[in-house]
């Protein structure tokens, strides 16, 4: 929609950064070396940055321990050093999350897209495939959301915006069925295959059985595929995220992540715990509608712009 | 995490005798779990501090009855407080005056807008209203597309605006074409959209100032996260809504924002979305929602969902049953065939938080190719074993295997799945199904 919708991301960033600087929260000034000095506002203001970002309760709980436990010890000494200590082991946690996908040449090679409803998978096949063919990729597009209403049409139109070709068969076919056409065709080509799957919500058992079936047909056809399982998280999600990268992994691996959204307001925090517990790759970030608005991840610029307003 | 709060509470509190006054001390070391809890359920931090601020004050000095724990007593407290504050049951759409009378769904990217238009739609045609859906979505792809064949599936009128690329614009149109074709209700879709995003927004209120809607609903992802509480604020300002729409409350998320959302806005939850399917709407429980929101799990809409696919008289059975305990394996043949209607029992099981995790609960559920094999397997047996499971030896499992033509594996798993389930049922029951079945609250 407007152009300008990823400038929040980026504007948060730099308060985020700002605000490393001076502090980022309102009492830190009263915080002296030594633990009689430190008033409990401010481990009540670090709660609520980081529960309001939905790192959720036991994240924040364990970090202000470790917090106090530091400051009992006499190792915060300065304003900024508690909100430093903070975001370095954030990023810490990040950091091996990291890891952009490589994509190898002249080989054909199969992204499965997977998520919970309306997370913005298509929309992200979509901006990948504009990616991707920037940097001179053969691609297809594969509509294997044969279930939702006008599924197809839509990533025809991310199709038609991003000039890629579309494999497609009319809605309500066994997206199996579609999947197999287009590993064919793939292959013949050595093109990348973004496979759009349909929304399916992490408790469904019979629509995950549904994606273990196209996994095994993908990996009988061209063994190896998919190469990549990317997970699409919608920021605005709360605890239940980690329920969905869980179970998600649990039935049928997952092997990147995007992170949606990251636009509006919410901070999408919950991707640390996930992070932390999971260790998968964070592929993408998504900073808005627009065919350009994918970002690779970066732990740092992600961590300071949790902390940005 | 908080499969029984109750049980967690009771934990905390063994020391204490199920008699006299709920003193400070006890109500704080309570308040930090539900506290917890609630922070888990994505209740807002803000609204969280208060509601514990608040129901704290309530419970100190209350009495615990007699035939309660003191942990059991405070759930209580916590439970009627979220039920209160969530409000009334409320479904009430106020249309009757206006001609035709305008419903704008409007909130967030990929909340379920479109897809909860086509249920109302739904819902109100068979309430005799004659409906026409209104896509004024000009900008996501294929938004046209999506409800017009969600509406031609429900056999719901799509009002077709010729390509014409003003949302304003359309739903004027739309309100003289309803005018002239005798549509007394028009449901308006409305793009996904960012409440930071201040033309966007903009183009909400000229709609709402054009067309003057009955009926403006906010639209919410039951899985949203803290954000909710922004989000909301910023819509009811500029739009002041009517009422809430909480969709994908099919999946296992705690929904919180449930209650940040009420407190926020002030509006109540009128429906929830049960499904992808243009049937799956539901009318708000808030004590469902309460049970829910605690991790006491959404039971009562499990054993809603059970029934509505069992005839009456077999799951007022099974209900006994589970509450004796006594569930036999003629019971489970029995009921083979009838949760096969229910669709996928993971499915319904998926809806209570953490038990859907559990992986034990896969097996649980016989899959159809199964069934067969599964009901010979109970054929063979004799009354007895079928009432006792327990005698059920190798000696008899082999003869059992030999009887029905499968083989010892295939009766063990068969054994092994019923006492899965068994046990399952029993977990249910003690998160709360019993009382929940009987009266309404699982505390009594
Ligand atoms: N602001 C914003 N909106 C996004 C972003 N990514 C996707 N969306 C929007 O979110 C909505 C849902 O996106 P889709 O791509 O259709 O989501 P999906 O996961 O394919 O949905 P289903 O196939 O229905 O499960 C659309 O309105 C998208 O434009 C993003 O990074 N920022
Ligand atoms: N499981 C489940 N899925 C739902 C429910 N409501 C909507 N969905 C799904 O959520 C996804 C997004 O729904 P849409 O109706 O397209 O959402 P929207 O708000 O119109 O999206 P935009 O127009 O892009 O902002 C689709 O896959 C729907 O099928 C629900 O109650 N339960
Ligand atoms: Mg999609
Ligand atoms: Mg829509």
């Amino acid at each position: 929609m407007t152009n300008n919708s990823d400038t929040h991301f980026f504007a948060r960033l730099k308060k985020g950064l700002a605000k490393t600087r001076s502090n980022v929260i309102r009492n830190l000034d009263e915080m002296i070396s030594g633990e009689k000095f430190i008033s409990k506002d401010i481990f009540e203001d670090i709660e609520a940055i980081l529960i309001g970002a939905d790192l959720g309760p036991a994240f924040a709980s364990d970090m202000i321990e470790a917090m106090k436990a530091r400051a009992k010890r006499n190792e915060l000494n300065s304003p900024d050093a508690l909100t430093k200590i903070m975001k370095e082991h954030m990023t810490t946690i990040l950091r091996t999350c990291e890891s952009p996908l490589k994509i190898p040449k002249d080989e054909p090679y199969a992204i499965m897209v997977v998520g919970v409803n309306g997370t913005g998978k298509t929309t992200t096949i979509g901006k990948m495939a504009f990616r991707f063919k920037k940097n001179g990729i053969p691609l297809l597009l594969v509509a294997a959301d044969t279930f939702r209403a006008a599924a197809i049409e839509q990533l025809g139109i991310w199709a038609e915006r991003a000039d890629v070709p579309l494999i497609k068969q009319k809605m309500g076919a066994d997206p199996s069925a579609v999947v197999f056409d287009a590993l064919h065709a793939a292959e013949a080509r050595k093109a990348v295959m973004l496979i759009d799957t349909a929304g399916r919500l992490h408790t469904k058992t019979g629509l995950m059985d549904e994606l273990k079936k196209i996994k095994r047909i993908m990996d009988r056809e061209l063994p190896g595929a998919p190469h990549e399982t990317l997970l699409v998280l919608d920021a605005t999600t709360g605890q239940n995220a980690v329920m969905q990268a869980q179970m998600f992994h649990q039935e049928i691996g997952i092997t990147g992540i995007a992170l949606t959204k990251l636009d509006g307001t919410a901070k999408g925090g919950i991707i640390i715990r996930i992070a932390q517990e999971m260790g998968i790759p964070i592929r993408y970030i998504g900073v808005g509608e627009g065919l350009d608005d994918l970002r690779r991840f970066k732990s740092e610029e992600f961590v300071e712009a949790l902390f940005g307003e | 995490m908080f499969e029984n709060l109750t049980e967690k509470l009771d934990a905390i509190f063994k020391k204490l005798k199920g008699r006299g006054m709920l003193d400070e001390e006890t109500v704080a070391t309570a308040m930090k779990s539900i506290r917890m809890a609630l922070l888990e359920a994505d209740v807002n931090f803000r609204v969280t501090k208060e509601f514990i601020e608040d129901v704290s004050q309530r419970a100190v000095g209350r009495e615990v009855l007699d035939s309660i724990t003191p942990g059991q007593q405070i759930v209580k407290i916590v439970h009627d407080r979220l039920i209160e504050l969530m409000g009334a049951e409320s479904s009430h759409l106020n249309l009757s005056n206006r001609f035709p009378a305008p419903v704008m769904l409007v909130g967030l990217q990929g909340c379920g807008k479109t897809t909860t238009a086509a249920k109302l739609a739904r819902y109100l045609k068979n309430r005799d209203r004659r409906v026409s859906l209104v896509s004024a979505d000009v900008y996501r792809p294929a938004a046209i597309e999506q409800l017009r064949v969600l509406g031609d599936r429900t056999g719901v009128n799509v009002y077709d605006s010729h390509g014409q690329s003003d949302p304003v614009r359309i739903c004027v149109d739309a309100v003289e074409h309803g005018k002239a074709n005798g549509f007394d209700t028009l449901i308006i879709d409305t793009a996904g959209r960012l409440h930071i995003d201040d033309e966007l927004m903009d183009e909400l209120k000229r709609i709402k100032d054009a067309v003057n809607p009955a009926e403006i609903l906010f639209v919410a992802d039951a899985m949203t996260g803290q954000d909710a509480v922004s989000v909301a604020e910023k819509f009811d300002a500029l739009l002041a809504i009517d009422g809430v729409v909480l969709t994908k409350m099919d999946g296992d998320a705690r929904g919180g924002a449930a209650l940040s959302l009420k407190k926020v806005t002030g509006k109540p939850v009128k429906f929830i979305g049960m499904g992808e399917k243009s049937d799956a709407l539901e009318v708000f429980h808030p004590e469902r929602m309460a049970s829910r929101i605690l991790g006491m799990g959404d039971i009562l809409t499990l054993v809603e969902k059970a029934q509505t696919a069992m005839d009456e008289k077999t799951a007022r059975d099974l209900e006994r049953k589970i509450r004796k305990d006594s569930f036999t394996l003629n019971d489970l043949k029995k009921q083979l065939g009838q949760i096969q209607k229910m669709g996928s029992l993971q499915d319904i099981i998926g809806m209570i938080p953490g038990l859907g995790k559990i992986k034990a609960l896969k097996n649980a559920t016989p899959d159809a190719r199964e069934l067969v094999k599964t009901t010979a397997i109970i054929d063979s047996m004799t009354e007895q074993e079928r009432l006792n499971y327990k005698i059920i030896n190798g000696q008899r499992r082999k003869r059992i295997a030999r009887g029905s033509g499968t083989t010892v594996q295939d009766v063990n798993t068969v054994l092994k799945n019923y006492i899965e389930m068994r046990k399952m049922m029993k977990k249910l029951s003690k998160g709360g199904m019993k009382s929940m079945m009987r009266g309404n609250l699982p505390f009594k």
